[in-house]
């Protein structure tokens, strides 16, 4: 049931089609920043706006929508995005990674890999991947347009050189099918590898920098490095202490007041769908 | 006409303009001809333009009027109309200058001052520097001085080192500008003998000397540079 | 000639009222270096620029191996921005990027150029760092550390390590001491020759134009009043200004 006096998914019909554009228009020129409108929405930008007009723009009424935030479903954000869809769009919204249609996240990628026919929507805060290295902003867009990314690659060379590793953890930024240099949003480095080719449409909104961009179906995703210092997905080498998984990326957590640490699935509903504690061997 | 270097009509007049536009005239219609093995001597009073002329014929000054020919890879080439890059290549390879004061390059040893031009001329390097030092040693300057540049070597120690990259790559055409000024006897039989190989190797040589007697030796016959006089006339 | 690498002619730039190029044409060939002179304000940074492409003309042309520069799309301007030009700016701080390790400003333009083996990249800074006589330990230093002359160094060594064919240099030697010009003219100069360079370089030191060209402009309002060999316009003015600029300087 929707609640009266809103439209189906809140955003008026002419906001959705100019929307649906930008989303076009991105998906055609994967991981290309693609300036869109963007409304104000009823909670602050910083708690998913962009994300929040790209699923309405793209849910219908017979979507499941799924809502993440840092991997959990029962988080206030993810909470309150799934409550305000089911107000209203009244769609069905699930917990469950392969019965959603549209999943919107933040910060993870679901750890079950998802399948044609889905989409994933990431709550991006910062859309552009050079923001930190070339505080132009017009310079950042002939860079991109002349695929000018040498200086990326110095980000990368200095960290090595300082720290004989690159240290960025999250973040990680990739090229997109050989040609744009794109931010993955602050998803783990560890979930890098999940974009690459994924069989789901990936959609990237910035709400408060006004932008979109997508990633395709089975498209190239590759996390920037060199050939003497290859990417490398990282986890905290442990063990779930609920589902003893080892390969999903784990929260860390500090249990009691003399500082004890566990380790715990950032995603719930994986966690949550394995038989509990039969740890898996090393 | 088998002349490695001549002149045809020329005149050089300085044109002085920050002295309201007073004009001097310097050379006119000189005619020289130098053939190769053969050396001549500029001869007339001091300020009669000798020097002038050696550099208009290196190119160095331009030309009011007239031609300086320089047979360079086979063809005649006109120094004073020639384009830049030309006038390097003809210096290159075939016209040599031997100036009074050495053009000191900050940081640049003596052995490497020597052997540039060679290097340039497509010599290896090892090659390079190796004739140069020979040459050096044979103007007596001490091995231990070929390593450092030479701004800070006595007059005489310069010129050597002027002589020995002038000598050192063989031109077909080398101009030499008083190149026993400040030399001792000795070294003055070394320049003496060095004009002599050149010669008889074919190289066509034009030189002021001060010193008559290193003259009368080296010379093939004299070249008079008259001073203009008509010019308060 | 055809075998010019730079060919430019009819070059028009105002400023106003001011003729900042009046009706300039140029040439440079493959291994030639040029010196364009002139007091402040006589264009010859603004021809430069021209040159390289970062302003354009009124009107006139330039042709860079047969194309024109300001024809070409940005994009191809850039690739030979980093490719085969260089530009060594006179305040280092305009060419370097200051909170990037000495080794990471070396190694921009090959990661540009597409080289992707952090140990290889590192290599190449350190023979570069050498080149220009900076010791290789002070490769992951910042550049902001760095003294003036250094900074310079730096600079011309991260323009050099693509091997570029054409480099332009604006004042190279313009903001340091006299002492550390003399040894940043003279790495200039072995370097140049060493790798062949054609180099256009704007400076108002007669000396050092002098020592590093072979071929000489004489700017002044916006026009080329005298050009060629650098020993004979600087030994032999013609033009009034040339006369006045020569006799300016002590014993260059």
């Amino acid at each position: 049931m929707i609640e009266a006096g809103y439209n189906f998914g809140y955003l008026d019909e002419n906001t959705k089609r100019m929307i649906r554009r930008a989303l076009l228009k991105a998906v055609a020129l994967p991981g290309f920043q693609v300036p869109f409108g963007s409304r104000e929405m009823p909670l602050p930008y910083g708690w998913g706006t962009g994300g929040i007009q790209v699923t309405a723009s793209v849910l219908g009424p017979d979507d499941t929508l799924k809502v993440i935030d840092q991997g959990a479903d029962d988080t206030t954000n993810a909470v309150s995005i799934r409550r305000f869809f089911g107000r209203v769009a009244g769609v069905a919204t699930t917990e469950k990674t392969e019965e959603a249609t549209v999943i919107q996240t933040r910060h993870r990628v679901p750890e079950a890999p998802l399948q044609e026919g889905q989409i994933l929507v990431y709550q991006v805060p910062m859309p552009e991947p050079l923001f930190r290295l070339e505080p132009r902003v017009a310079e950042t867009k002939r860079m991109h347009a002349l695929a000018d990314y040498g200086l990326m690659h110095v980000k990368l060379y200095e960290d090595i050189a300082r720290h004989g590793a690159v240290t960025t953890s999250y973040n990680y930024p990739v090229l997109v099918n050989g040609r744009y240099l794109m931010s993955p949003s602050p998803i783990p480095a560890f979930d890098n590898p999940k974009l690459h080719r994924m069989a789901a449409l990936q959609l990237f909104g910035a709400g408060r920098e006004k932008r979109i961009y997508a990633v395709p179906p089975y498209t190239d995703v590759r996390s920037l490095d060199f050939e003497d210092h290859p990417f490398v997905p990282v986890r905290a080498d442990a063990a779930c202490v609920i589902c003893g998984s080892r390969s999903s990326y784990l929260d860390e957590l500090i249990v009691d007041d003399t500082g004890k640490r566990a380790f715990v699935c950032s995603d719930t509903d994986y966690c949550a769908s394995r038989p509990p504690l039969e740890e898996e061997a090393a | 006409m088998n002349a490695a270097i001549r002149t045809e009509h020329l005149s050089k007049t300085f044109t002085l303009h920050l002295q309201g536009g007073i004009c001097i005239p310097v050379l006119q219609d000189v005619e020289l001809s130098v053939a190769p093995g053969e050396c001549v001597a500029l001869a007339g009073p001091s300020g009669a333009g000798k020097s002038t002329l050696m550099r208009c014929l290196y190119g160095n000054y331009g030309a009011g009027s007239g031609h300086v020919w320089v047979r360079h890879a086979g063809v005649e080439v006109d120094i004073t109309s020639a384009d830049a890059r030309l006038v390097r290549a003809v210096r290159r390879d075939t016209l040599g200058y031997v100036s009074q004061f050495l053009r000191v390059i900050p940081r640049v040893s003596t052995q490497d001052i020597v052997a540039e031009p060679l290097m340039a001329r497509g010599v290896a390097k090892e090659e390079a520097r190796a004739r140069a030092a020979a040459l050096l040693a044979r103007l007596n300057l001490p091995a231990a001085l070929h390593g450092l540049p030479p701004a800070t070597f006595s007059g005489g120690e310069q010129q050597r080192v002027n002589l020995a990259r002038g000598f050192a790559p063989g031109y077909p055409v080398l101009l030499l500008d008083e190149p026993t000024a400040s030399l001792d006897a000795g070294n003055r039989e070394v320049v003496v003998s060095l004009i002599a190989e050149a010669k008889r190797a074919g190289t066509a040589i034009i030189g002021i000397f001060h010193d008559t007697e290193v003259r009368d030796r080296v010379a093939d016959r004299l070249f008079e540079v008259a001073p203009i006089q008509s010019a308060a006339a | 000639m055809s075998d010019a690498l730079m060919q430019a002619s009819g070059l028009t730039l105002r400023f106003g009222a001011v003729a900042a190029l009046d009706d300039v044409a140029l040439e440079i060939h493959p291994g030639e270096v040029v010196a364009i002179v002139g007091e402040s304000g006589s264009g010859k940074t603004t021809l430069l620029r021209v040159l390289a492409g970062m302003m354009a003309p009124a009107s006139g042309q330039v042709l860079y191996a047969g194309e024109d520069v300001h024809a070409m799309g940005e994009s191809a301007r850039r690739r030979l921005m980093r490719s085969e030009w260089g530009f060594v700016h006179q305040n280092p701080r305009d060419g370097l990027r200051l909170r990037v390790s000495a080794g990471g400003n070396v190694g921009e333009r090959l990661m540009a150029a597409g080289a992707r083996h952090y140990g290889g990249i590192r290599a190449e800074a350190i023979e570069w760092l050498k080149r220009v006589e900076i010791d290789p330990a002070r490769i992951d230093d910042m550049p902001e550390k760095f003294s003036g002359g250094m900074q310079q160094r730096l600079q011309i060594a991260r323009t050099l390590v693509t091997q570029p064919k054409l480099v332009f240099m604006d004042e190279p030697t313009g903001g340091l001491d006299v002492s550390v010009q003399a040894k940043l003219l003279d790495l200039i100069r072995a370097l140049v020759a060493e790798l062949g360079l054609a180099v256009l370089i704007v400076t108002h030191d007669i000396a050092a134009a002098r020592l590093l060209a072979h071929r000489i402009l004489v700017m002044r309002r916006g026009q080329v009043v005298e050009q060629g060999l650098v020993d004979r316009v600087l030994d032999d003015p013609q033009h009034p200004y040339t006369q006045l600029l020569v006799s300016s300087v002590l014993a260059a």
